[in-house]
């Protein structure tokens, strides 16, 4: 299935050593990038460098405390998709994710006929009805009122966990 | 970067009532959701921006992890730059669910699996080294729950990831002053 992503893979064996190796999180104990090293014998100098290095080429997004948006009281959670033409996604994206009230907003291939909806983004929220006039303000404010669209609320939570990329040979865990 | 989203304070009262979340919970959560110190005693500089010690700083994060409002102290990857990733949706019988929910979570590859409110109503996030991997793992999935899995991945990503923004004015904005911008 090749064009599933836009990126090529830009890593290489030891950059990949580094990220199975904090894919759990970085330890907390005072020297977190010493015990990372140790599991893969590195120096503590190289264990940072390397991490230093991944995020200035923006393969790290960001390092630091990763939190759930639930437990912090955001209970409410919408997915918002719209079917809109392919020549005009780009432009609506952008200016989606200006909104402050937007976390992530993507442009997904659409999976026809069942699923149509091309453009998504997510909305957290402490109440339904907020998370429900914020999507009213956007698409006020972006002109979508008339775009196809579906609200899909999360319900329950079965796994929330950073991405594992690195897996042993075994096919479950 | 083109621009940056400020992460708001968080104050006192909107959360610690219920998360029994201290002061200084709230001032590690909102400022170090990025800028993790890249030294060798990071949680020490943490400290040291916080007024506190590095002892503590391990006792509080220790705890929010405990508790689970913290999933873990880490890097958040670039989508696409790092593995092969998609999105992925089937449309469960809801007397099935929780057993297709757990086959979904049997992969280490699946990082996050909700139920939403749709006919298609279980959505997942598979990630794996390479395309040949996530799609074994996608099709195993289909096969062990017997339905189909529609398949989206990203095209493009709009948004800037700099964190989860924390702030006790988010309910109001949109009513009071219309769409806040970044």
């Amino acid at each position: 299935m090749r064009g599933l992503m836009m990126q090529d893979r830009t890593l290489n064996n030891r950059e990949l050593t580094l990220l199975t190796a904090i894919q759990e999180g970085f330890p907390l104990t005072s020297r977190p990038f010493q015990q990372i090293g140790q599991k893969v014998g590195w120096s503590e100098d190289e264990v940072i460098s390397g991490l230093s290095d991944l995020q200035n080429r923006g393969i790290i997004k960001r390092m630091g405390v990763i939190v759930r948006h639930r437990e912090l009281g955001f209970k409410a959670n919408a997915m918002v998709v719209w079917d809109v033409p392919e020549d005009q996604v780009s432009r609506l994206g952008k200016k989606i994710s200006q909104l402050d009230f937007v976390t992530l907003c993507y442009h997904r291939r659409r999976s026809l006929p069942r699923w149509p909806y091309n453009l998504y983004c997510m909305i957290h929220g402490r109440e339904r009805d907020q998370v429900l006039k914020s999507i009213d303000s956007l698409e006020g404010y972006c002109g979508m009122k008339d775009i196809p669209k579906q609200v899909l609320f999360s319900l329950r939570r079965f796994k929330q966990q950073g991405a594992h990329y690195f897996q042993p040979s075994s096919k479950r865990s | 970067m083109g621009y940056h989203k400020q992460i708001t304070p968080l104050t006192e009262d909107v959360l610690s009532a219920s998360l029994s979340l201290t002061v200084a919970d709230l001032a590690l959560l909102n400022a170090y959701q990025k800028n993790f110190p890249l030294v060798s005693r990071p949680y020490a500089e943490i400290a040291a921006g916080l007024q506190l010690t590095e002892e503590q700083v391990i006792q509080r994060l220790t705890h929010l992890r405990k508790v689970g409002v913290v999933s873990r102290i880490g890097a958040v990857l670039q989508t696409g730059k790092a593995g092969m990733s998609t999105l992925a949706a089937m449309e469960v019988p809801v007397r099935d669910l929780e057993k297709v929910a757990q086959i979904v979570n049997s992969y280490p590859e699946v990082n996050h699996n909700y139920e939403r409110e749709h006919a298609l109503n279980l959505w997942f996030v598979v990630t794996a080294a390479d395309e040949e991997r996530l799609m074994f793992v996608l099709s195993e999935i289909a096969e062990h729950a017997g339905t189909e899995v529609h398949i989206l991945p990203m095209l493009d990503n709009f948004h800037i990831d700099l964190g989860f923004p924390l702030t006790q004015e988010q309910d109001e904005r949109v009513d009071d002053a219309g769409p806040d911008f970044k």
